[in-house]
């Protein structure tokens, strides 16, 4: 019998990459997806349940559907995009739930894989220069994303002791770019002004977005248990990411940044999370030697990733808007999944 | 620029002075090729495509089997193409370049900071900067630089002196001028909340002394790393202690140097305590400024505020002592603490005898 997986945040852009991704996995038998919104990308297989973000719900479907495979991309890690008590609820009331209905007696779940940023380790002048996984963060915890960050795994790790027959996989990513997402970082790059603070120029690492599906892709397929970090091979300083990507970098003096850059977050110029002010000051890296030690290989290194997002960046500048937009329409999709008329197995 | 190796099995025979060769050991060190990526760069960068352009014609030469002979020839080549063309114009020369299957996509990387930090080309520059200061103003003199090995890693210590050292900038440009090898400083993360100075520093070879960092520098990457064991115990002392070791930490570096399998070479400085001597220290200002000391230096008695960049012109003498070897199998979390604390109280012994022995020799401060 074949994997039935269960993706959280299917509309939103991790939970559709990843669909998409699982769609052309011929062991995986169904693929059912969770969303507040319709899903935004074209999808062949997937069954989408429209949810709230608290996944209330979820335990009914769990014991319906018996997935063997719980995907939890729905983890939101751009503080930009969402005001802090949403996060709250997406991050840590969502992954109690999802948790709570993976770990029912008799539950049919097998293998519960988490999406976390590295924003969890923070950034802080005592961190050493590259974080494994075991270590802890050294600075304070100042922002609400790193709390909640800290609040999800602390359940999961709590999960995982509980219930050790499970797979629970936590995969950490670094900043991701590429030639699609919308993250903080990629947002000023294309807005061509990238903060920065004066008489800093720290070193950090990225990771392509088709990397971060193919890390998911490849855990969830191996059944890899444990915390990974996951980040592109080598560092680049921060005046290069803005130099490859043709931005220019913004210096911010050294003393309180964020309310000198207040006016540019204001109209929409620049976005500079509480997050981004240790990274932009210290750096940060992560020792990806673990996922590296079970297999996985990168497409991408961390100046690849810039590049990637680079020239994906060049092309929309040349041609105005990017790709066309994907439009879901229920009807149609409908009938692309279930009609008999439709011929199955072929490509497209 | 001024010798380039058509492969790297060539890296020992020019390595000394050779500074392309230094970008080489980075380039292995960091595993990814950052020289591709150099000709994008701007105005600049312009010494590296001569560099670039002799590389391929020595790569050439070399492809052909042709032995060292060639290879010197086709450096007198590169020195008259570069002497009479100017360097602007160069860059639109026809070259051929290898294979772009071969080498796969360009590479992406604008500058060629590593991993750590450092950066090959804003490291010769400040070695063009401090040479004069290495030369005529400490007139530094090394004796037994022979011990320290042109491959593999080895963890560096010496004794730490000056109100803002003067010691560790000495040993780094020396053992890159005569080795030709990169060398890393290990040093307080206080550097790293400094803005510029941090920068600075983390580009021409600091790095924040973690245990963890030493450790893949000497066991992973096989690099030179130098620690000074005594930290600011020793930068702050005042000048009534002058050559007088403090404790040497808890002995970590023995159990970092053991861990990764490689010798400890200290090496003992004389000179750096007249450099800049401590009169006295005021506490309260150091906390006031957040800084790890505040000392009145004698540098800031004669000359005022330019007294805290300026060293006095004290004759530098640096002896490298017997690399230490341990006699344990590396890679383990732990060692005997009793062990680790007598090695490194007996290289400490060692060290201050050494510090005495040359000091008996010194005649003048200033002379040597």
């Amino acid at each position: 019998m074949g994997r039935r997986v269960l993706i959280t945040g299917l509309d939103t852009f991790w939970g559709g990459r990843m669909a998409q991704a699982l769609e052309n996995e011929p062991d995986v038998e169904m693929i059912l997806g969770l969303g507040a919104n319709e899903p935004k990308v074209p999808l062949e297989r997937t069954e989408f349940v429209r949810s709230d973000q608290k996944y209330s719900i979820l335990n009914r479907i769990v014991r319906a559907t018996q997935v063997d495979t719980i995907v939890h991309t729905f983890l939101e890690t751009n503080s930009v995009k969402v005001p802090s008590r949403v996060l709250h609820e997406i991050n840590v009331i969502g992954t109690l739930n999802l948790l709570a209905a993976a770990g029912t007696a008799g539950s049919s779940v097998r293998q519960v894989v988490v999406k976390s940023s590295t924003h969890i380790y923070g950034a802080a002048e005592t961190d050493p220069t590259w974080f494994r996984e075991e270590d802890k963060r050294t600075g304070p915890v100042r922002t609400r994303l790193e709390r909640s960050l800290l609040e999800v795994e602390a359940l999961v790790r709590d999960f995982a002791d509980d219930n050790p027959h499970l797979v629970v996989s936590v995969l950490r990513f670094a900043n991701v770019l590429g030639t699609d997402i919308i993250t903080p970082i990629s947002h000023n790059l294309r807005k061509r002004v990238l903060p920065s603070i004066a008489g800093f120029d720290p070193l950090v690492q990225f990771i392509e977005e088709d990397d971060v599906v193919r890390a998911l892709e490849y855990v969830t397929g191996h059944q890899i248990p444990g915390v990974f970090n996951v980040a592109g091979a080598g560092k680049l300083p921060w005046s290069e990411v803005a130099s490859i990507s043709g931005a220019y970098l913004l210096p911010l003096p050294p003393f309180r940044p964020r309310a000198f850059v207040a006016p540019l977050r204001q109209i929409g110029t620049v976005q500079f999370p509480p997050e981004m002010e240790g990274m932009v000051r210290y750096g940060r890296g992560v020792d990806t030697s673990k996922l590296a030690a079970t297999g996985f290989e990168y497409r991408y290194t961390s100046a690849g990733a810039v590049e990637s997002f680079a020239r994906a960046n060049n092309l929309r500048r040349a041609t105005g808007s990017g790709e066309p937009e994907y439009r879901y329409e229920q009807d149609v999709e409908q009938f692309f999944r279930h009609s008999p008329a439709v011929v199955r197995g072929i490509d497209g | 620029m001024a010798q380039v190796s058509a492969d790297p099995a060539d890296r020992t025979r020019t390595a000394p002075g050779a500074e392309h060769t230094l970008d080489r050991d980075l380039v292995d060190g960091t595993g990814k090729d950052s020289g591709n990526g150099r000709g994008d760069g701007d105005a600049p960068d312009a010494p590296f495509d001569q560099g670039e352009v002799t590389e391929v014609v020595a790569d050439d030469e070399g492809g052909s089997g042709a032995g060292a002979g060639l290879t010197a020839t086709s450096e007198r080549i590169a020195e008259v193409i570069r002497a009479e063309v100017p360097s602007a114009s160069l860059s639109f020369l026809p070259v051929a370049r290898a294979d772009p299957g071969e080498t796969g996509p360009p590479d992406p990387r604008r500058s060629d900071v590593d991993e750590w930090g450092r950066s090959e080309h804003m490291r010769s520059i400040v070695r063009r900067l401090y040479n004069p200061m290495y030369k005529y103003w400490f007139r530094v003199e090394w004796e037994g630089l022979e011990k320290i090995p042109h491959h593999g890693g080895a963890l560096l210590i010496a004794n730490h002196a000056g109100a803002i050292p003067s010691d560790a900038p000495a040993i780094m440009h020396g053992i890159e001028e005569e080795l030709g090898r990169p060398v890393y400083g290990l040093a307080d993360y206080f550097f790293r909340t400094l803005p510029v100075v941090g920068t600075m520093w983390s580009r021409t070879g600091g790095v924040p002394a973690h245990p963890d960092n030493a450790y893949r520098l000497l066991h992973d990457q096989q690099q030179l790393a130098l620690v000074f064991p005594e930290g600011t115990k020793a930068t702050s002392k005042t000048y009534t202690d002058r050559y007088r070791l403090r404790r040497f930490g808890r002995g970590g570096f023995v159990e970092i140097a053991m861990r990764a399998g490689v010798p400890v070479i200290p090496i003992a400085v004389v000179g750096a305590e007249e450099s800049m001597p401590i009169l006295f220290r005021i506490p309260s200002v150091a906390k006031m400024l957040k800084l790890p000391y505040f000392p009145v230096t004698a540098n800031a008695l004669m000359l005022g505020p330019i007294g805290y960049v300026t060293y006095f012109p004290a004759k530098f003498k640096l002896r490298v002592l017997d690399p230490v070897t341990f006699d344990v199998e590396p890679g383990q979390d732990r060692y005997s603490r009793s062990r680790v604390m007598d090695e490194a109280e007996a290289i400490r012994a060692r060290m201050q005898d050494a510090l005495h022995d040359m000091l008996r020799e010194r005649r003048s401060v200033w002379f040597g």
